[in-house]
C-alpha cells in the first residue's frame, strides 16, 4: 500500500542536541523562506534580511523598539508557557490583555485630575486582577462543567474585544475628544517611568519588569513545588493521580497565571507606547506570544530569546519596509512561517525519522 | 421601517452565507476528529485568492475556484504537521492560520482596496414577488441557495451515507476503527481538506459576493464565529444552519440597532454569539453523555497507528 | 457429537510463538471439532489470549501450522480469518457508542441499513439475542453490547466463533441467558472456543476442555465429568513454595481495614467491588491473590486513593483507624500510605523526567520541599541513597525514568516508597515483568520492612510469590474477596479452587 520507505519512529532518549538543533533549524529554514519570497516579490532580499535582522542591533533607537515590543511578547509567553507545560491549552491572552488593559485604565481615567504617585503600581495590580479575572471564567467552566478552555478563551477575546470597543465609545470615552474612541491621555504618573529620559527611546521599565518576572518565572518553574506538580500534571496525568495532585489545581493555577501574565502586558502597553485606552491594543500579540512560547520550547529561558528573536522579527521587518521596500504584510507571512517550521523541526526532538524495516527495495 | 426589516431579513442569508460555508467545513474536520484553528487564515487566503482571480478573470466562478483550491494547498501544511507529524493540533491550527493571513495580505498587496461587481440577486418568478418573504427568502444570490442545498446534502451524507458513518465513527475512537480496518489518517486528511476547501469558498464570497472588494484584515473574525457556530449547533447541520442566521443577523447588529431605534449598545449584540456559544458549550459539556452523543470525542487527539 | 468427526474444523500443529526470549505458545495442539464447544482453561500468562490471536490472524506464529478444514492455511489478518468463517468477540468490544447498532454491524457488514435491521432482528429471535438494531450503542448495558457483537459475528455466518471471557463483563443473571444462546450455535454448525478461568460455566457449556499452562497444553479433560480438583490441578499444576521466613506476630494492631465496601467500576468492562472486606495488621503481609480482570485494579485505586469514595461512605476503609476513603492520595500517604503500582512507566513514575525528579512525585514530603521551594540537595541525597541500597542499575539519577528496564524501575519505585518508612504498604503485582534476581530482591525487601512493623498488602497473579511471602491469603474473584487463609496451611489446590470461583462456605459466596 504505502510506498513511502521512512517511518517516523518516537526516541527512546531525548535528544539534548536537538534542543538546539530546533530553533537554528527553525530560523534557517524561515530564512531561506524568505530569502524566496523577497526574490519573487523582486526585492533585494540581501537588504531586506539585513534590515531585518541587523538594522534593529545598530543604533540605540532600533534595540529601544526590540525591548517594547519584546517586553509585552516575553510575559504573555511565560504565563501561557506554564499553563502549555501542564497541557492547558489558554488561547485567550489577547482577550486577557485587553480585560486587564481595561481595569487598568480605570484608575487614571477616574483620578485623571489628581494623579497620586503610586498610581502606576496599582494600575499594575489592577491589570493582573483583570487578566485573572477574564481567565477565571475559562478556568470555572472547565473545572465545573468541563467545557473545553481552547473554545471558551478563543470566544472570550472577542467579547473582550467588543468590552473595549463599549468602554472606549461609552463610559471610558474622553468627554473633550471629540468622536474619536478613546480614553483621555493618561498623567505621567500612571505611565512607565522610560529608561532614558528625555530622548527619542521610547523604551520603559517595563522590560525590567518582564525580565524580573522571566526570573521569577524560571524559579517557579525550574524550582518551585508548585511548578514542578504543573509539569507532572502535564507529562503524565496518570503519575499526577497517583501522587494526588489535584488536575483542577492545575487548572486554575494554569489558566490564572496566564490571565495575570497577559494583563500585565496590557497595562504596559496603555501604561507604555500608547499612553491611553483605545480600540487597537495589541497588534496580536496575545497569538504571537503562543509563537514565542513554543518557540522557547516552553523555558523560561528560551521565552526570553525567543520573545527577543520575535521582536527583531516585528521591528526589522517595519524597516525593511522601508529600506528594502517589502510589502508590509511580510511579518506575518514570516511568523507564520517561523511556527510552521517549528513545529516540523521540533518533531526531530521527539521523532525520528528512519527507513521502515523489512522493505529493502527502494 | 419594513423596508429597513426586509432589508435586515434579506440581508442576513448574505452574512450568513459565508460564515455557514466555512462552519459547515470546520464540522466536518471536527467530526473526524481534528481541531482546525486556521480558518480565519483560511478565508482569508481564500478571499484574496478569489478576489485576484476574479478581478482578472471577471468569473466569479474561477474565483471561487481559485479560493477553494488555494486554502486547500494551504492545509496541506495542516495535514502534514497533524497527520505525518503528529504537532500540537492547536498550536499547528494557530501557525498555519497566521500564516494564511500572512499570504492573503502579501499576495494581494496590489489590489488593496480594489472593487468588483458583485453576484447578481436571482428573481425567481412568482416566489420574488410574494410579498415580505419573497424579498427576503427568494431575492438572493445563487450562492446563498447553493449553500443551503450543501447543508441539505452535508446533513443526509453525516447519518446517511456509509462514508458519513466512516466520518462519525472515526472521530468518536480512532483505535477501533483502525481496529475495524478503516483508514484514520486518510479519512482525516479528506476532512481537513473539505474543511479547508469550505472556507476557502467562505473567503471567496466574502471577498467577491458579500462586499466585492479587497481589503487586507476584511475577514474581521468571522473565522473564529465559524469555530463558535459549530459548538453552537452542538455538531449538528441544521442547527448551525440556523446558528448562521442568527449570528449573520448579529453581524448586522449596527444597522439593526440604527433603524430600529433601539438604545442597546452594538457591541452587546456583536459579542452575543460569543456569549451564546459559551453557555452552549457550556451547558453540552456539563452532561458527560450530552458532550459524548454531540461533540467528536477523540477531537484533538492525534492517531498515532500503532503498526 | 461424541464420536470423532471425520474432519476436524480448526486443528493447529505445534504453534509456538515467542516475544523475544519469552514464549508465549510453545507447541501447542488443539484441534476443533464442528459442532463442539472447547473451552480454553488457565490462568492469567498461560498463553490463551495470544493462541486466539494466531487463530484470528491478528499476528502470525513463528512455527506451526494451522489447518482449517483439513487443509492448510496462513492466518496472515483477521479480515483473512472472517473470509474463512472465523468469528471473535473480544472482551473489549469493538463498538462504536454514538451510532446504533445497525449501523456499528453496517461497519463490518455492508449492506442497506433496513436490510440489516431485518437481518438483525431475525438473528435475535433465532437466538434469543434481542436488541434494538435502531438503538444508540451508549445507552445499551454491556449484557447488549455483547450481544451486538455476537449478532455481528453471526451475521458473517462463521463456522467458528471465538469467545474471550465473554461472562468477565455479564452480571450472574444475564449469563445464563448467553448460555442458552450458545448452546443453540452447535446445532446450527457453529464451533465455539471458549476463553475463561471460569470452571463452573466450563463445566456447565462446554464438551471439552484444553488446559494451558505456562503457554504449553497442560492436559485436556471432559469439563462435564472431571473434577474442579483436576482441572485446578492441571491449571496450577506445581507444587508451591511455602513461606520460608518466621511467620508474623498475630496481634498486631489492624493498620488496613476495609470493610463492606461495595463500589460500581467506572469502567464498563471492568468488574464491580461486591462487599468486600479486608484487614491487614502492623508486622504481616496479606496478599491478594486471583486471576486478573476480577476487580482488583478498582480496589488497588480505591485503597490508593487514585479513586476516592464519597464522604458518607469514608468509613469503608480505614487507615490506622481514620476514615480515609474520601481523601485523595496525598491526604492518605501523609497518615502513613505508600504504594507500588502495577503501572510502573506513567503512573508510578513520569516517563520524560529523570530519577530525582520521580523521587519527587511522592517522597517531597520527607524534608525535600521547604517553603514550596524544591530542596535539590536532599531530593538527589535521597534519590541516590534509594539507587545505592536498591541497587538499581543505571547511569545514575539523571537518567530518565524512561530510560529504565522494567525491572530496575520497579527496584526504584519499590526502593522510594519503603524509604517513606510507610505505616501502610500496598503492592500491586510486585515483581511482573522482572528478572528473576530482582524479584528475589524485592521480596526480600518486603519482608524485611514487614519486620519492621509495617502493615503490607500484596495483589499478585503470581501464586508461588505470594505463597513465599504472605502470611496470610485471600482470593478475589469476580469482584469478591474471600476469608483469609493462613498461607502456611493451604495449598495450591485450596487457593485454585477458590481462584476460580470456588470459595466454599466463605464469606464471599454469601454475599
Amino acid at each position: 500500500m504505502s510506498v513511502w520507505p521512512f517511518e517516523i519512529v518516537a526516541r527512546t532518549e531525548r535528544s539534548s542536541r536537538m534542543l538546539f538543533v530546533v530553533p537554528v533549524l527553525t530560523v534557517v529554514l524561515t530564512v531561506i523562506c524568505a530569502t524566496i519570497m523577497f526574490t519573487v516579490t523582486g526585492n533585494d532580499a540581501g537588504t531586506a534580511l539585513y534590515s531585518i535582522f541587523v538594522e534593529p542591533f545598530l543604533d540605540a533607537y532600533g534595540i529601544s523598539e526590540v525591548l517594547i515590543k519584546a517586553s509585552p511578547l516575553i510575559i504573555i509567553a511565560q504565563g501561557l508557557a506554564i499553563g502549555f507545560r501542564a497541557r492547558v491549552w489558554n488561547i485567550g491572552a489577547e482577550g486577557q490583555l485587553t480585560i486587564g488593559a481595561i481595569f487598568a485604565s480605570l484608575i487614571p481615567i477616574y483620578w485623571v485630575d489628581q494623579p497620586f504617585s503610586l498610581m502606576l503600581p496599582s494600575m499594575i495590580v489592577a491589570a493582573g486582577l483583570g487578566g485573572v479575572a477574564w481567565a477565571a471564567i475559562a478556568a470555572l467552566l472547565r473545572t465545573r462543567f468541563n467545557a473545553s478552555e481552547i473554545i471558551v478563551t478563543l470566544m472570550l477575546n472577542q467579547i473582550a474585544a467588543q468590552v473595549l470597543l463599549y468602554v472606549i465609545n461609552g463610559p471610558l470615552k474622553d468627554p473633550r475628544g471629540f468622536s474619536f474612541p478613546q480614553s483621555v491621555s493618561f498623567p505621567p504618573e500612571a505611565l512607565y517611568p522610560l529608561i532614558v529620559e528625555g530622548g527619542l527611546l521610547r523604551v520603559n521599565y517595563s522590560i525590567i519588569l518582564t525580565l524580573a518576572l522571566s526570573a521569577v518565572a524560571w524559579v517557579f518553574v525550574a524550582h518551585s513545588f508548585s511548578g514542578y506538580r504543573l509539569h507532572v500534571g502535564g507529562v503524565a496525568p496518570a503519575a499526577a493521580r497517583y501522587a494526588g495532585f489535584s488536575a483542577n489545581r492545575a487548572v486554575w493555577l494554569s489558566l490564572l497565571i496566564g490571565g495575570a501574565c497577559a494583563g500585565l502586558a496590557g497595562v504596559g502597553e496603555i501604561a507604555g507606547p500608547i499612553g491611553r485606552l483605545q480600540p487597537i491594543l495589541s497588534p496580536g500579540y496575545g497569538f504571537a506570544a503562543i509563537i514565542v512560547a513554543f518557540l522557547g520550547a516552553l523555558t523560561p529561558i528560551g521565552i526570553v530569546l525567543a520573545g527577543f528573536f520575535m521582536a527583531v522579527i516585528y521591528v526589522g521587518t517595519d524597516g525593511a519596509v522601508l529600506s528594502a521596500g517589502i510589502p508590509s504584510s511580510a511579518p506575518m507571512v514570516l511568523q507564520g512561517l517561523i511556527l510552521v517550521f517549528y513545529l516540523m523541526a521540533y518533531t526531530l526532538v521527539n521523532y525520528q525519522l528512519r527507513r521502515k524495516p523489512g522493505r529493502m527495495r527502494a | 421601517m419594513t423596508n429597513t426589516l426586509i432589508f435586515i431579513l434579506a440581508g442576513a442569508f448574505s452574512t450568513a452565507t459565508p460564515l455557514l460555508l466555512a462552519a459547515m467545513g470546520e464540522l466536518v474536520a471536527e467530526k473526524s476528529g481534528v481541531i482546525n484553528l486556521s480558518i480565519e487564515g483560511m478565508m482569508a487566503l481564500g478571499a484574496a485568492i478569489a478576489f485576484m482571480i476574479a478581478y482578472q478573470s471577471g468569473s466569479h466562478a474561477l474565483g471561487f475556484l481559485g479560493g477553494g483550491l488555494a486554502s486547500v494547498a494551504l492545509s496541506l501544511i495542516f495535514s502534514t504537521l497533524v497527520l505525518v507529524l503528529n504537532a500540537n493540533q492547536v498550536a499547528s491550527g494557530l501557525a498555519v492560520g497566521i500564516l494564511g493571513l500572512g499570504l492573503s495580505a502579501f499576495l494581494a498587496r496590489s489590489f488593496e482596496s480594489l472593487t468588483i461587481i458583485s453576484l447578481e440577486k436571482l428573481d425567481i418568478p412568482i416566489l420574488t414577488a410574494l410579498p415580505l418573504i419573497g424579498p427576503v427568502a427568494f431575492h438572493q444570490d445563487v450562492v446563498v441557495y447553493l449553500g443551503l442545498g450543501l447543508a441539505v446534502a452535508l446533513a443526509s451524507f453525516m447519518s446517511k451515507t456509509r462514508g458519513g458513518l466512516i466520518l462519525r465513527v472515526v472521530g468518536e475512537d480512532p483505535h477501533i476503527a483502525h481496529s475495524l480496518g478503516f483508514k484514520v489518517l486518510r479519512t482525516r486528511f479528506l476532512a481537513i481538506s473539505f474543511g479547508a476547501a469550505m472556507a476557502g469558498l467562505a473567503g471567496a464570497y466574502a471577498s467577491t459576493v458579500l462586499t466585492p472588494l479587497w481589503s487586507d484584515g476584511m475577514i474581521i473574525g468571522r473565522g473564529w464565529i465559524a469555530l463558535a457556530l459549530v459548538v453552537f449547533g452542538t455538531w449538528r447541520v441544521f442547527r448551525i444552519l440556523l446558528g448562521a442566521y442568527m449570528f449573520g443577523l448579529a453581524l448586522l447588529a449596527d444597522l439593526a440597532v440604527q433603524s430600529l431605534g433601539i438604545r442597546i449598545p452594538s457591541q452587546l449584540l456583536t459579542s452575543a454569539p460569543y456569549v451564546m456559544t459559551i453557555i452552549v458549550l457550556t451547558v453540552v459539556s456539563k452532561d458527560a453523555l450530552r458532550i459524548k452523543l454531540n461533540a467528536p470525542i477523540s477531537l484533538g487527539e492525534n492517531y498515532k497507528p500503532s503498526k | 457429537m461424541t464420536d470423532i468427526p471425520a474432519q476436524s474444523l480448526l486443528e493447529l500443529r505445534g504453534i509456538t510463538k515467542r516475544y523475544g526470549a519469552f514464549v508465549a505458545n510453545d507447541a501447542i495442539n488443539l484441534i476443533i471439532n464442528p459442532g463442539e464447544i472447547h473451552a480454553i482453561l488457565g490462568e492469567n500468562g498461560a498463553g490463551k489470549s495470544t493462541l486466539m490471536k494466531t487463530i484470528y490472524g491478528v499476528h502470525m506464529p513463528d512455527e506451526g501450522q494451522i489447518l482449517w478444514k483439513g487443509a492448510e492455511v496462513r492466518m496472515e489478518s483477521p479480515g483473512m480469518a472472517r473470509a474463512l468463517g472465523i468469528g471473535m468477540v473480544f472482551q473489549h468490544f469493538s463498538l462504536f457508542e454514538t451510532v446504533t447498532v445497525a449501523e456499528n454491524i453496517s461497519l463490518t457488514v455492508p449492506a442497506p441499513l433496513a436490510d440489516l435491521e431485518e437481518k438483525i432482528r431475525a438473528k435475535g429471535d433465532e437466538f434469543g439475542l434481542q436488541v434494538n438494531p435502531k438503538a444508540l450503542v451508549h445507552g445499551l448495558s454491556v449484557g447488549e453490547r455483547q450481544r451486538v457483537e455476537i449478532i455481528r459475528s453471526l451475521l458473517q455466518d462463521p463456522a467458528l466463533l471465538i469467545l474471550d471471557e465473554p461472562t468477565s463483563v455479564l452480571p450472574p443473571s444475564s449469563v445464563e441467558q448467553l448460555f442458552q444462546t450458545l448452546r443453540k450455535l452447535p446445532e446450527r454448525g457453529v464451533s465455539i472456543l471458549y476463553i475463561s478461568h471460569k470452571l463452573d460455566e466450563i463445566r456447565a457449556l462446554c464438551h471439552r476442555a484444553t488446559v494451558l499452562r505456562m503457554g504449553k497444553v497442560a492436559g485436556t479433560a471432559d469439563p462435564r465429568t472431571a473434577t474442579s480438583s483436576e482441572l485446578a490441578r492441571l491449571m496450577i499444576g506445581r507444587d508451591i513454595p511455602h513461606p520460608v521466613h518466621p511467620p508474623s506476630r498475630a496481634d498486631g494492631e489492624v493498620r488496613l481495614l476495609v470493610q463492606g465496601l461495595s463500589q460500581q467500576n467506572p469502567d464498563p468492562y471492568g468488574v464491580d467491588l461486591k462487599d468486600v472486606s479486608l484487614e491487614v495488621r502492623a508486622g504481616e503481609i496479606v496478599g491478594i491473590a486471583g486471576v486478573s480482570g476480577n476487580g482488583q485494579s478498582i480496589l488497588t485505586r480505591l485503597l490508593s486513593g487514585e479513586e476516592v469514595l464519597s464522604g458518607a461512605q469514608a468509613d469503608h476503609i480505614q487507615m490506622l483507624g481514620n476514615p480515609v476513603g474520601h481523601l485523595n492520595a496525598e491526604h492518605r500517604r501523609r497518615i502513613g500510605l505508600a504504594f507500588v503500582p502495577e503501572d510502573r512507566l506513567g503512573r508510578g513514575t513520569a516517563p520524560p523526567m529523570s530519577l530525582s525528579e520521580n523521587s519527587l512525585l511522592t517522597a517531597h514530603r520527607s524534608g525535600m520541599v521547604k517553603h514550596g521551594f524544591i530542596s535539590r540537595q536532599k531530593r538527589d541525597v535521597f534519590t541516590d541513597t534509594c539507587i545505592e541500597t536498591m541497587d538499581v542499575r543505571t547511569r545514575g539519577r539523571h537518567s530518565l525514568a524512561s530510560s529504565l528496564s522494567g525491572g530496575n524501575l520497579q527496584k526504584f519505585i519499590v526502593g522510594r516508597e519503603m524509604m517513606l518508612s510507610p505505616r501502610v504498604l500496598i503492592v500491586s503485582q510486585p515483581t511482573w515483568g522482572i528478572d528473576v534476581g530482582a524479584a528475589a530482591m524485592v521480596r526480600q525487601k518486603l519482608i524485611d520492612l514487614r519486620d519492621q512493623g509495617t502493615a503490607i498488602l500484596v495483589i499478585s497473579e503470581e501464586l508461588e510469590e505470594l505463597f513465599e511471602i504472605s502470611d496470610r491469603l485471600v482470593v478475589m474473584f469476580d469482584g469478591k474477596i474471600s476469608d483469609p487463609v493462613n498461607s502456611r496451611d493451604t495449598n495450591a489446590e485450596e487457593i485454585g479452587q477458590m481462584m476460580i470461583g470456588h470459595f466454599g462456605a466463605t464469606r464471599g459466596e454469601a454475599a
